[in-house]
């Protein structure tokens, strides 16, 4: 085959950019690490391949799944992508940390393939496991929170996953063919340019990263829409529970936050694709624009990651401590206050790049000032705690270590805001420790509290304890201990993203924050055995009642695993934590008098067809194969038109009898479960009927 | 329907009342969209200002040297006429004045958005012949990254015209038909709102 013709068909790709070939081509520790990563990729795949064809498993996963705009599947299917990714996120990190460990004048891996590990394990984290996770829980919970049948636009929902496992799947793919930038998660040019990095590796990120981000910014549209208009009748602004006041608050954040990232990869895109010279060093380009592009969608990205633990820890804390919140109006001013500073600080994150000393004045002031917010809300769920009915689930066991870990990270955030002392610390070690303080304990710890909390809601059994509790506690002295060593390390000036060094001074820290990195491995483990496990002795953790944990929100009035369409009719709301409120009357489980035909949107193929194409698109731009770019492109396209066209051709009507009869059997089964008290929270006994014990106690 | 006594906290009844409004949903959410596109036409704007200094010309052509207030002008002609022109078939559907009338200033507000078109695209031939390209200087990667933007906006809204006269052809106008045109006409006076500022900044700051 001729040249012109090979990259007519296959672009720049080439026998070279095999990556599961390399450990073959050149046999080093390093490339054994390179192509072993490939390998797994591609044995995961046909292993996945291969059960779903053996349990015969295809067909209901495309009709019960993939082709779903069920809320709470279209979550589901999030979570997983998380979960995925983490796995692959968390073993980057924890290989990072054993190469620093060895890093005394050299290690075990090229600076190239570190420089990759560090940007794919940024981009991993911040946008195909926070995001999708978080994302994934709001779908779950937050129609249910409000009592609505689904989401304003449910396609545009599944649209938005294909989008965001388009983006995931590029970066997994940038494992078997070619190779991530090095460019960190954030891409600064100059360096991103075609001048220094004329790879693919960059536009691999680039791709991932503007697919995910448009989903988001559609995702973000989708539920600020959804809790301004479906909210059931009665349920006020001030009614509705505080996780779906945070949901709220990061979707306004996504509608406004995720454009200035579009902007920024689009012109970086336009630089290195069509020659233009926006951020290069010759012709006038002027980096500092992405800069603050990149920081404008980055700053208010932190609080889209850590506004939802909030409202998690917020649901778990009031939930898991019997009372009801203490300050809820003060956590929904500090919310919304928190969404609306996150946008005037965005330059701290280059108090060293040149700007006037009266301006990083200002930005680190204002800085400072998300502190008091923040501290608000902490004294609150103290003061939620404080006398409660505190039962130490694993739920609780993440928010009690985040109240801890959060406070020390946030003064950690404090120090850097000044910008004197940024300029003696930025670009360390010193750095990565705070912000793994805060996302760590904040996102992370929040959103497996959430799994476990909402789990047995979705699927109608609980997950273990016992693993619960082991990969908890893993997950926190493995932090601990992973990241606290690099304060002291950033202190003695070693810099981040850095594969080697010179000073042994650094060495028995960094031996430290290598066992971290272990410990946070066996959290991972525990999490899988957690899974098998749970599964296995399902029986004995049945949730049938809807409400393991005497539950206080809407959600848990409705049967676990919830029906499609969540209520057999829509609810009244007479107050606030309004299941709480009629469990205490005992009327948590009333009969409607009447009920009526249940309309829901029907299955549809654009979500799968736009996970698969979106990932052909970009793989296509990646690559130079121009031809399947446009042809995805074009098949995208008309999908969307045709739906648009074409509107929802299969609506779903559930007759009323048909709910009825549903409900009235969920009713019958429910009366026959002896309802436990929170000293059987995690006994076999629980399922999911809750004794009325503190109302009792009130009245003796 | 009413209960005589509710039980506290929530209570089950079957309401009809409590109906969807589905146009309102979609009009709801594209606000939103629009907000959020405004960002990026913000941002872009941005990028314009700071890059209209000597470093960003990069000793290439800078505002003065290239445009011209006559094309601009007559740019803006065609496309503020076509706003009200779509402003007539707004007008036509909401007071039912017949679906004839409603097609003919869709059309209408089609032809001057493709003669916007035509003008921009003669424009821009006319920048790259005299050698303007946005590989020049960061200036015009700015401009170019700016302008030809709301050009693409206005492709795409003169694609999903094309598609709502195709469904008015195909359905008439239905409710559906009416509530996508209604959107469609927000994000058409959004452009040229857009425009307003393009031809304020771009064309009439880079002459003054």
């Amino acid at each position: 085959m001729s040249q012109a013709m090979w990259s007519a068909v296959f672009g720049r790709l080439d026998l070279n950019s095999l990556d599961f070939l390399r450990m073959f081509l050149h046999p080093s520790m390093n490339d054994m690490i390179l192509s072993g990563a490939a390998w797994l990729v591609i044995i995961g795949a046909v292993v996945t391949v291969a059960l779903l064809t053996w349990f015969r498993l295809w067909g209901p996963m495309w009709s019960q799944w993939l082709v779903s705009v069920d809320h709470k599947r279209i979550g589901v299917m999030y979570i997983v992508l998380a979960l995925v990714m983490l796995l692959r996120g968390t073993i980057e990190g924890a290989l990072m940390k054993v190469q620093q460990a060895d890093g005394l004048h050299g290690g075990f891996l090229s600076a190239n393939h570190f420089g990759q590990l560090f940007s794919t394990h940024g981009t991993i984290m911040i946008f195909f496991m926070a995001m999708p996770f978080l994302t994934g829980l709001i779908n779950i919970v937050v129609p249910l929170q409000i009592g609505a049948r689904d989401v304003s636009f449910p396609m545009l929902n599944s649209f938005s996953l294909g989008l965001t496992v388009a983006g995931a799947m590029l970066v997994m793919i940038s494992l078997v063919f070619g190779e991530f930038s090095t460019g960190g998660w954030t891409a600064y040019p100059p360096y991103t340019e075609v001048s220094f990095q004329p790879g693919v590796g960059p536009d691999y990120w680039i791709w991932a990263v503007t697919l995910t981000g448009v989903g988001t910014t559609l995702t973000g549209i989708n539920f600020v829409v959804t809790i301004f208009k479906e909210r059931a009748p009665g349920m006020t602004f001030m009614r509705m529970p505080m996780f779906t006041w945070s949901a709220l608050c990061t979707a306004l954040l996504m509608v406004f936050a995720m454009p200035p990232l579009t902007v920024a990869t689009m012109m970086l895109a336009a630089d290195r694709y069509l020659g233009f010279h926006f951020f290069t060093n010759s012709l006038g380009g002027n980096m500092m624009n992405y800069a603050n592009l990149f920081w404008l969608f980055g700053h208010p990205e932190v609080y889209i990651l850590i506004l939802p633990a909030f409202g998690v820890y917020s649901e778990v804390i009031s939930t898991f401590s019997g009372k009801k919140l203490y300050g809820y109006p003060t956590l929904v001013i500090a919310t919304m206050a928190i969404g609306f500073l996150s946008f005037c600080v965005w330059l701290h994150h280059f108090f060293t790049m040149g700007q006037d000393a009266n301006v990083n004045a200002v930005f680190g002031i204002a800085t400072m000032l998300i502190g008091i917010p923040t501290g608000i809300k902490i004294y609150d769920w103290m003061a939620t705690m404080y006398r409660g009915r505190i039962r130490f689930s694993v739920p609780m066991v993440y928010a009690i270590a985040f109240m801890v870990l959060f406070v020390l990270g946030g003064l950690t955030g404090i120090i850097l805001a000044n910008p004197p002392v940024d300029f003696e610390v930025h670009n360390t070690l010193f750095l990565v420790a705070h912000f793994h303080n805060m996302l760590i304990p904040g996102t992370l710890f929040g959103m497996l509290a959430g799994y476990t909390y909402w789990f047995p809601k979705v699927f109608g059994f609980r997950l273990n304890d016992r693993w619960g509790y082991t990969a908890a506690f893993c997950w926190i002295v493995g932090f601990i201990l992973a990241f606290f060593p690099l304060y002291a390390v950033g202190l003695m000036g070693m810099t981040r993203r850095t594969v080697s060094y010179t000073n042994p001074a650094y060495q028995p820290w960094l031996l430290i924050a290598g066992i971290g990195g272990a410990i946070v491995t066996l959290a991972l483990v525990s999490m899988v055995m957690q899974i098998v496990v749970s599964v296995r002795d399902r029986a004995q953790t049945r949730d049938i009642g809807g409400d393991p944990w005497n539950g206080r929100a809407l959600e848990w009035a409705t049967p676990s695993p919830v029906p499609a369409y969540n209520f057999p009719v829509i609810p009244h709301i007479h107050a606030l934590d309004p299941f709480a409120v009629a469990k205490e009357a005992g009327f948590g489980y009333q009969e409607p008098v009447s009920f009526s035909d249940i309309h829901l949107p029907g299955d549809t193929w654009v979500g799968i067809i736009t996970a698969v194409f979106g990932t052909a698109l970009g793989f296509g731009l990646v690559w130079y194969i121009w031809w399947l770019a446009i042809l995805s492109f074009a098949v995208l396209a008309v999908t969307l038109v045709g739906r648009g066209l074409l509107g929802d051709r299969h609506p779903v009507t559930i007759p009323a009898a048909q709910v009825r009869r549903q409900y009235q059997a969920w009713l019958a089964e429910v009366r026959t479960i002896t309802p436990v008290t929170r000293a059987l929270e995690w006994d076999p006994r629980n399922h999911g009927v809750a004794a009325n014990e503190y109302f009792q106690e009130a009245a003796e | 329907m009413s209960v005589t006594t509710s039980p506290p906290g929530m209570s089950l009844v079957a309401d009809h009342a409590h109906e969807h409004d589905p146009a309102a949903n979609a009009l709801s959410g594209f606000w939103l969209f629009m907000m959020s596109d405004l960002i990026i036409f913000g941002l872009m704007f941005g990028t314009y200002i700071t890059m209209l200094t000597p470093m960003s010309f990069a000793g290439g052509p800078g505002p003065k040297d290239l445009f011209e207030l006559p094309g601009a002008a007559m740019e803006t002609a065609a496309l503020l006429t076509s706003t009200f022109t779509f402003g007539l078939a707004s007008l036509a559907m909401k007071y039912d004045l017949g679906v004839r009338r409603v097609v003919f200033w869709m059309m209408v507000t089609l032809a001057l958005g493709l003669v916007f078109l035509g003008l921009e695209i003669h424009e821009f031939a006319h920048m790259v012949a005299a050698g303007a390209v946005p590989q020049r200087s960061g200036f015009l990667s700015a401009f170019f990254g700016l302008v030809p933007l709301h050009g693409l906006h206005v492709t795409a809204g003169s694609i999903w015209l094309v598609m709502m006269l195709i469904q008015i052809g195909r359905t008439g106008l239905t409710e559906t038909t009416k509530s996508r045109i209604a959107r469609l006409a927000l994000f058409w006076h959004f452009l040229d709102l857009i425009w307003v500022g393009i031809f304020s900044v771009v064309y009439l700051g880079g002459i003054a």
